[in-house]
């Protein structure tokens, strides 16, 4: 079954793209954007091996997933907002406020 | 025979001493007590106690057997079992016959000697508690009981020796008296194990070790016997561990009374009289104390004879008495001992209560050559102080000649001409200084013009009683020589050894001979210091003035070097050795924790790869196993 190796290879790279961005990114939306990219990794990977077993579950995950993203996508993007208006900048080596400094 | 006096003579003190001490604590904290309610409480008690011990000192002459009194079961481990028990038998009721009666007296003195001061109330609480921890050292039934007493006299000694605790000599000679104790405490605990072993675990008490001596070894008997002595030279101030006594002045005077006449260091005498069967199966052991004694019989008689402090000559006076009491008990002679001991109790008290009145009345002065011409002030004082020196030079009938005579026969008699020897030369000695003494403070002419003269009743009354006491001590043991009964002798005959038996010419010429050394001491005496010129007074100096130099050694020898052990210990072992190894396991930790702590920098893309690098090496191991399944 090779087609199943290419989708299972391509939502590997998906995710591990995502989570090289999300690491390697500092600007928040680029993160926000990495991990909605890791999402859709997974969610391929659902449906890949849904259809693969002819069983729904995974499907129906994969709406779950999908569903989850949306509504997080509402609170991350006003997270962002307020991120914004505190520090006026959206690059994330600024908001180290939770760091004590180690005598 | 059962008896529930034995413990009333106990508690009685010991609940004068906790009524006292209530009374005491309500005074500083509440409202004040009058001081008769002190003294009321401190005398009777001990006088009750004396009269419960009368009554059965009565009942024992009347023939009566051995009293006991148990109590309940104390200790049980494995074999040992140890009983709350109280013996009265002739020995115990003979020493708390005195012990209490010469207690009570000094009680009273003590009435007058400390009144207005602040600490009356805790003063009698102290004197009760050590009359009553004498009184159970002298009653107990096994040698664990004995303990009790004889650490509660320590700890007592302690806390009166250091009374004026504001001075720090006071302080220290407490503790001097203290530590010193500790280190013949220790000889007698491994002794009274030792002795434990050696019976083969065969119970404690004294009439069930008297009967099982049979059975132990005789070089754990010596063992056992050396280091109980140990234990003895410590209360009982001998050479080598007799430093605390002179010391133990720094206590008020009653305080002295009490100690070197009742309690206290005759507990050393009547601990080797109660392990009487322990000592007459080990000669050996019983020569070497008989030694000691001598030698410090006569140490201690050099000594005084240089000191200038009254009550510093008193107490090197008792320390040599004390020797002349070893000499007896280690060479078998019990009860000749024991009279000493009886006699000694009177003729000290009283001479410690006549320098207590001789020192108030110059308001705290102790040196004998700034007093002189007491006589003419005190002169019920004066008379009983001379009775009492008197008494103690050994010159007949008063009691110290037939008690100290009775010791020097014993020791002729048995070939210790040696022993002999010292103990007529410290005879001559103690006539010599004793007299010194008498001559300086009471005849010779005074520098001071005024004086303040105390004529307290509780002050006088003692010291009268007692002056009888030493006058007419002596005739209860007359000797048989004169026709006496010899009271003493045969009362404690159980616990001898060795009888007197010489014959009536050989004792007739040592009397005559102790009669004429004691009356060359009083002649040099008479001679140096009738009249004495006061405004060359002597001091203390030389080396008898310097007492040897011995608490210089004994400074050197142990204060110092335990002293730099200890600096050692601090300073190398605690602060470098284990300190530093502590604190570099520690500063370790914090060092690993500051460069751990960098991870922790709050920037969320760090922790978002610390998480994937953990997920990732999770998912690693868990695919290795399924790999290897």
């Amino acid at each position: 079954m090779s087609s199943l190796t290419g989708y299972a290879a391509v939502s590997m790279i998906l995710f591990s793209l995502g989570a090289i961005g999300v690491v390697s990114r500092r600007n928040i939306f680029v993160i926000y954007m990495s991990i909605e990219l890791m999402l859709n990794g997974i969610n391929l990977f659902l449906v890949t091996f849904a259809r693969y077993h002819f069983n729904m579950d995974g499907q129906i995950m994969s709406i779950m997933v999908i569903a989850i993203a949306a509504a997080e996508a509402a609170i991350f993007l006003s997270v962002i907002i307020l991120l914004f208006k505190t520090k006026k900048s959206l690059d994330t080596n600024m908001f180290t406020q939770l760091k004590e400094e180690v005598k | 025979m059962q008896t529930p006096y034995l413990l009333w003579i106990i508690l009685l003190p010991l609940a004068g001493a906790l009524i006292n001490a209530g009374f005491y604590f309500y005074h500083i904290k509440f409202r004040e007590v009058p001081e008769k309610l002190f003294a009321i409480v401190g005398t009777v008690t001990p006088f009750i106690a004396f009269l419960f011990t009368l009554n059965l000192f009565l009942q024992l002459l009347d023939g009566s057997a051995n009293f006991e009194q148990t109590l309940f079961q104390w200790l049980e481990v494995d074999q040992m079992s140890i009983e709350m028990k109280f013996l009265g038998d002739k020995l115990s009721i003979f020493m708390s016959m005195f012990v209490t009666f010469v207690g009570w007296l000094i009680h009273i003195y003590a009435v007058g000697y400390m009144k207005g001061d602040k600490g009356f109330g805790k003063f009698f609480a102290y004197f009760n508690l050590f009359l009553a921890s004498m009184l159970i050292l002298v009653l107990a039934d096994n040698p664990v009981i004995l303990f009790i007493g004889w650490e509660g006299v320590g700890v007592c000694s302690y806390l009166l020796i250091s009374f004026y605790y504001t001075d720090a000599n006071n302080v220290m000679a407490g503790n001097k008296a203290f530590i010193v104790n500790r280190v013949g405490d220790l000889g007698f605990i491994l002794g009274v194990v030792t002795l434990f072993f050696a019976l083969n675990q065969t119970g404690l008490s004294f009439t069930e070790m008297k009967a099982n001596i049979h059975l132990a070894s005789n070089d754990l008997l010596i063992l056992s016997g050396f280091l109980l002595f140990i234990g003895a030279m410590g209360k009982s101030a001998q050479v080598p561990l007799y430093v605390w006594l002179p010391d133990a002045m720094a206590g008020p005077t009653p305080i002295s009374a009490l100690i070197h006449a009742a309690t206290m260091v005759t507990a050393g005498i009547y601990m080797v009289a109660r392990f009487h069967f322990l000592y007459s199966s080990v000669e050996e052991i019983g020569l070497f104390i008989a030694y000691i004694g001598a030698i410090s019989a006569l140490f201690a008689a050099v000594i005084a004879t240089k000191q200038t402090d009254i009550k510093k000559i008193l107490a090197y006076s008792t320390m040599s008495q004390l020797g002349y009491m070893f000499i007896a008990v280690g060479l078998g002679f019990y009860s000749s001992g024991l009279f000493h001991v009886f006699t000694h109790a009177f003729f000290k008290a009283m001479l410690f209560m006549g320098a207590g009145g001789a020192i108030l009345a110059l308001h705290h002065e102790q040196n004998i050559f700034k007093m002189g011409q007491h006589r003419k002030r005190l002169p019920i004082i004066s008379a009983t102080f001379l009775i009492g020196v008197i008494a103690i030079s050994g010159i007949p009938p008063f009691s110290g000649f037939f008690s100290k005579d009775a010791i020097l026969a014993a020791a002729f008699q048995e070939g210790q001409y040696l022993i002999w020897g010292m103990g007529m030369f410290t005879a001559f000695l103690t006539a010599f200084y004793m007299f010194r003494l008498y001559f300086v403070v009471f005849k010779a002419p005074s520098k001071q013009e005024e004086s303040y003269v105390y004529t307290d009743k509780t002050i006088t009354f003692p010291l009268v009683v007692l002056a009888i006491g030493a006058i007419g001590a002596g005739f209860l043991n007359f000797p048989a020589i004169f026709h006496g009964s010899a009271f003493v002798d045969s009362w404690l005959a159980e616990l001898n050894s060795v009888k007197l038996h010489m014959s009536h010419g050989t004792e007739y010429a040592l009397m005559v001979a102790s009669i004429a050394v004691a009356a060359a001491g009083i002649f040099v005496a008479y001679k140096k210091y009738y009249n004495y010129d006061v405004y060359k007074p002597e001091t203390e100096d030389g080396l008898i003035g310097n007492k040897f130099y011995i608490d210089e050694i004994y400074h050197v020898l142990f204060v110092k070097s335990i002293k730099k052990m200890s600096v050692f210990f601090v300073e190398t072992i605690d602060d470098k050795i284990i300190d530093g190894f502590l604190m570099a396991t520690s500063k370790g930790f914090v060092n690993i924790g500051k460069k751990l702590a960098v991870i922790q920098n709050a920037n969320v893309r760090y922790y978002a790869f610390y998480m994937l690098a953990g997920i990732s090496v999770i998912s690693f191991y868990v695919y290795i196993t399924l790999i290897g399944q």
